[in-house]
């Protein structure tokens, strides 16, 4: 029940506020679905070292979060989503994406299977009606959980080594797996996930437990530098591995103004999730078509560019005269010393016309922007892989 | 002495044709029948120290184009945009509009978790069709039976931006621009209380009911406009309506052009089929080399252009064009702010419009009464408190209530209205207020109660229509107001039309007086800087 004075509040505080607040040295805080949220503690360079090197933690709250739970859970979601969900075994996530009839992506998310008929989507965007809508024939119920459910990421080289220290062995949870633990007199959930690329973790309890969580989490993480993170060092990372984030890599089909601003899976190199052996799923007949009439009209790509100048929102040119595509993140990577963008290249200049890419940037060097034109080449994503990502037993760091 | 530009009435289309046509250095005088100038778009002292704006009362729709052209903020205009909004329902609840996205959504879901999560993707849609339609608001329409170069072209921009569309998005539009507001709701939303507040902008001073096919598009008339780009968002012209025409004045006389109130026009003089200048009512007579009336077209060619100067058929579709008042006012100057029961200390939508009907169905019943010829018991009403936000139109701490009341027929049940029903309409009214806000009569100092009979006495609307002629779909573009001249022109030479009965509109938007201002100067071989419409997102 929402109170009648929640106007007061515009962003709630999520569970961990009462920590995360008094380490929040500048107090940096953004939007994140109706909730404050850390953009930085005071040294986002430091923040995404830690990430790299030690242990750091995000929370995670404001993510969007329905429940679906019933007897054809797996049928609904084997009609709603792409992906085989039917494989996805009791304790397993998988990252999947939704579209609408055309085939056109509405959202991409991770699907936790809690348990044969029990199921947890995370995503970035708001789908209710969309989501209920899909229902119809199916006996399920979805309902928008996203308070009832505090959660951190724990994300670096360290972490199971941190968890490890917290009295948690997950030596043999594998990656994209779950286990639960007690906890504080109630059941804490740990899954091997993340938004890093990184060797990680993310932690899931309820609200009333969440301080006692963090505390103690931060008391067994001290040897290895554990810290609060902020979006902004999570950026830089999840550029590194290569995800997209809905609304900023992509507009989600519900939200797009511009009917040429939707994509497929085709489109956003999201087309691998696709399970074509499977029965009917939304838009699989639209994506058919575009398979068999080659219809697809973008790529999305990873780009390395020349010079260590950042490339956010440029414009990438063929021979430098021919508009051809657009950047959506960019950063200069500090851990492969790489000028990295993930881009949406026309087709066919992110395969047979490749080889003439030029990106545009303005530079801003000291109050004065300096357009440069730089060569970019199409480099394979996730840009930054490790074998301690997937590594089961995880190393010591 | 002969001007090169008589206007008809002092209204705000009226009064940017006329500082366009200055500005392009023509002589221009514009002859206004009150003592006060502004029509429709007008501040007025009802009670000392009062500022009213007693007929429009919000702003959106007014073209930034128009005001950055003829320098208005420079003249003083300045547009404050408006906070919140809320429906106080039967049951004691309430349901408020936030400007804030989050705090918006948290209120929704308090009626309907699943329309929370549903308004992204109305106001999607609502904006697709602004983006379609909004670039067409400052353009002349095409005749679509005429040869001429200029038609075809502009019927070939209309026929490209129709290609631009996928098919989806076309059966969308044609079913948006022919459906009713309710159904096009019902496509979204479950809750009652939040479909009776989106409905509202669809039956705003239309004769039609939020169940009758049509009203949608009324809607998106209403969500055409911006506040600084804030496309949907609405605002109050600091120091009330008459703020707008007060700026179109300082900069209408800037330029040379005059202003003559206080006589009004009695007929408009032709000589060999082409208007030479009018009479005033005082018998005066003022020459022009043309005349441009901004008085609705009815009023203008049935009561001000001798008939056997006219064709006709013009005559028969005139008579036809639907200007039935729908709407009356009531304008109130306020010992202090009202306090509604059901709304939380600090709540911020006392700063927005406060609406009392919670379902669509009250509205319908509503306009049932209005069908039969009766002014409604259960009114719905639009009701904004501008000084809660604008400091100057009231002493500190005393406000001006402005309550905007459907449905209000022109006539009851076929005769005309009685200073009696004018005050019976009033009550039922106040009574509905004081049932959300005891005690609020006993805050009245005093009040104006307006009817379709005084709207049209006073302002000149015909029937009382405020938007000069209904924006039903068979009123619109290239049949506003009648087929084969929607292009500002008139069977008479050199007698133009420039008022809200023309394309494309009413509601306070300029449009009509610069589409008009524009096709003079090009009739008269006169160039001028007019800036094109701004981009929608």
């Amino acid at each position: 029940m929402i109170a009648r004075l929640h106007f007061n509040k515009h962003l709630l505080e999520t569970p961990f506020y009462p920590r995360t607040a008094p380490l929040n040295k500048h107090s940096e805080w953004g939007a994140w679905s109706g909730h404050l949220s850390a953009t930085g503690f005071g040294d986002t360079e430091m923040e995404y070292t830690a990430i790299r090197n030690g242990a750091s933690v995000y929370d995670l709250c404001p993510m969007v979060k329905y429940r679906i739970t019933g007897p054809d859970a797996v049928a609904y979601l084997d009609r709603l989503t792409v992906r085989n969900v039917a494989k996805l075994t009791p304790g397993g996530v998988h990252y999947t994406v939704w579209c609408d009839d055309a085939g056109k992506v509405l959202d991409d998310g991770t699907l936790f299977r809690h348990g044969p008929q029990d199921f947890l989507l995370c995503c970035q965007e708001r789908h209710l009606p969309w989501l209920t809508d899909a229902t119809l024939g199916f006996e399920v119920a979805v309902e928008e959980i996203t308070e009832t459910i505090a959660a951190l990421s724990l994300q670096g080289p360290c972490t199971a080594s941190v968890l490890s220290a917290a009295g948690w062995d997950v030596s043999s949870l594998r990656p994209f797996r779950m286990t639960k633990v007690p906890f504080d007199g109630t059941t804490l959930t740990i899954s091997r996930t993340g938004f890093t690329g990184d060797l990680g973790y993310e932690l899931w309890i309820g609200p009333a437990h969440a301080l006692a969580l963090w505390d103690h989490l931060f008391t067994a993480g001290a040897p290895w530098g554990i810290r609060p993170i902020g979006s902004d060092a999570l950026n830089m990372a999840r550029i590194e591995a290569g995800f997209l984030i809905a609304g900023m890599d992509f507009i989600p089909a519900e939200q797009a103004l511009r009917e040429d601003r939707v994509r497929s899976p085709f489109e956003l190199g999201l087309d691998w999730l696709i399970d074509w052996n499977k029965d009917h799923f939304n838009g699989r007949r639209a994506l058919i078509r575009e398979r068999e009439s080659r219809a697809s009209q973008w790529s999305l790509v990873g780009l390395d560019i020349a010079g260590n100048v950042s490339a956010e929102g440029s414009l990438i040119y063929h021979a430098k005269q021919k508009e051809v595509g657009y950047i959506t993140a960019a950063l200069w990577s500090p851990t492969t010393k790489r000028n990295l963008a993930i881009a949406h290249l026309k087709r066919p200049y992110a395969a047979a016309k490749s080889d003439n890419l030029w990106v545009e940037i303005y530079a801003l060097r000291e109050l004065q922007y300096v357009k440069l034109m730089v060569p970019a080449r199409i480099t394979p994503r996730p840009f930054f892989t490790p074998a301690r990502r997937r590594a089961t037993p995880p190393g010591r760091f | 002495m002969t001007c090169d530009a008589l206007i008809i009435g002092a209204g705000h289309n009226g009064l940017v044709t006329a500082c366009y046509l200055a500005r392009a250095g023509m002589k221009v005088t514009v002859a206004e029948k009150n003592d006060w100038i502004g029509g429709a778009a007008v501040s007025r002292e009802l009670y000392p120290g009062f500022t009213y704006s007693n007929c429009s009362y919000v702003c959106s729709l007014f073209r930034p184009e128009i005001m950055r052209d003829l320098e208005l903020p420079r003249y003083g205009l300045q547009i404050l945009p408006y906070e919140g909004g809320v429906v106080f329902m039967e049951n004691g609840d309430y349901l408020g509009m936030f400007r804030d996205h989050d705090a918006n959504r948290r209120e929704f879901a308090r009626h309907s978790p699943r329309d929370a999560e549903a308004y992204d993707r109305y106001s999607r849609d609502i904006m697709r069709h602004c983006r379609f339609i909004r670039p067409l608001l400052m353009r002349t329409p095409p005749d679509p039976s005429s040869f001429k170069p200029r038609d075809l072209s502009e019927l070939a921009y209309l026929g490209r931006k129709a290609m631009e569309l996928s098919e989806v998005q076309i059966s969308d539009m044609i079913r948006f621009w022919t459906m009713s507001i309710s159904d096009f709701l019902d496509g979204y939303f479950e809750s009652p209380v939040i479909k009776a507040y989106l409905a509202v902008s669809a039956i705003i001073g239309t004769a039609l009911g939020p169940m009758s096919p049509g009203s949608a598009y009324v809607l998106l008339h209403h969500y055409m406009g911006d506040v600084d780009g804030n496309v949907g968002a609405w605002g109050f012209a600091r120091g009330g309506m008459g703020a707008i025409t007060q700026a179109l004045k300082a900069s209408l006389e800037a330029s040379g052009g005059t202003i003559k109130a206080g006589h009004g026009v009695e007929k408009v003089l032709v000589r060999n089929g082409r208007a030479v200048g009018v009479e005033l009512d005082n018998g005066e007579t003022l020459h022009a080399t043309r005349v441009i009336s901004n008085m609705d077209v009815r009023r203008t060619f049935l009561k001000h252009v001798a008939a056997d100067e006219l064709p006709s058929d013009f005559v028969r579709q005139v008579k036809r064009f639907k200007t039935r008042g729908s709407s009356g006012k009531l304008n109130i100057a306020l010992d202090a702010a009202p306090k509604f029961t059901a709304l939380p200390e600090g709540a911020p939508n006392l700063r927005g419009d406060l609406h009392f009907t919670d379902t669509v169905e009250r509205m319908e019943r509503a306009y049932d009464d209005w069908k039969s010829g009766h002014f409604t018991r259960d009114p719905f009403q639009d009701v904004m408190i501008p000084t809660m936000i604008d400091p100057t139109m009231t002493p500190p701490g005393k406000h001006f209530m402005s309550c905007f009341v459907q449905y209000a027929p022109p006539r009851i049940e076929g005769r005309d209205w009685t200073d009696a029903d004018r005050d019976a309409f009033g009550q039922a009214c106040v009574n509905q207020i004081n049932r959300f806000a005891p005690g609020f009569k006993d805050l009245i100092l005093h009040m104006e109660v307006r009817t379709p009979r005084e709207l049209e006495a006073e302002v000149g609307l015909t029937e009382g229509n405020i938007f000069q002629g209904e924006l039903t779909f068979d009123q619109l573009l290239f049949n506003r107001p009648v087929p084969g001249y929607a292009q500002y022109r008139s069977p008479i030479k050199a007698l133009w039309m420039c008022g809200s009965s023309t394309h494309p509109g009413g509601g306070v938007m300029g449009a009509p007086g610069r589409n008009a201002a524009a096709e003079i100067l090009r009739d008269a071989r006169m160039g001028i800087d007019m800036s094109d419409a701004y981009a929608v997102l």
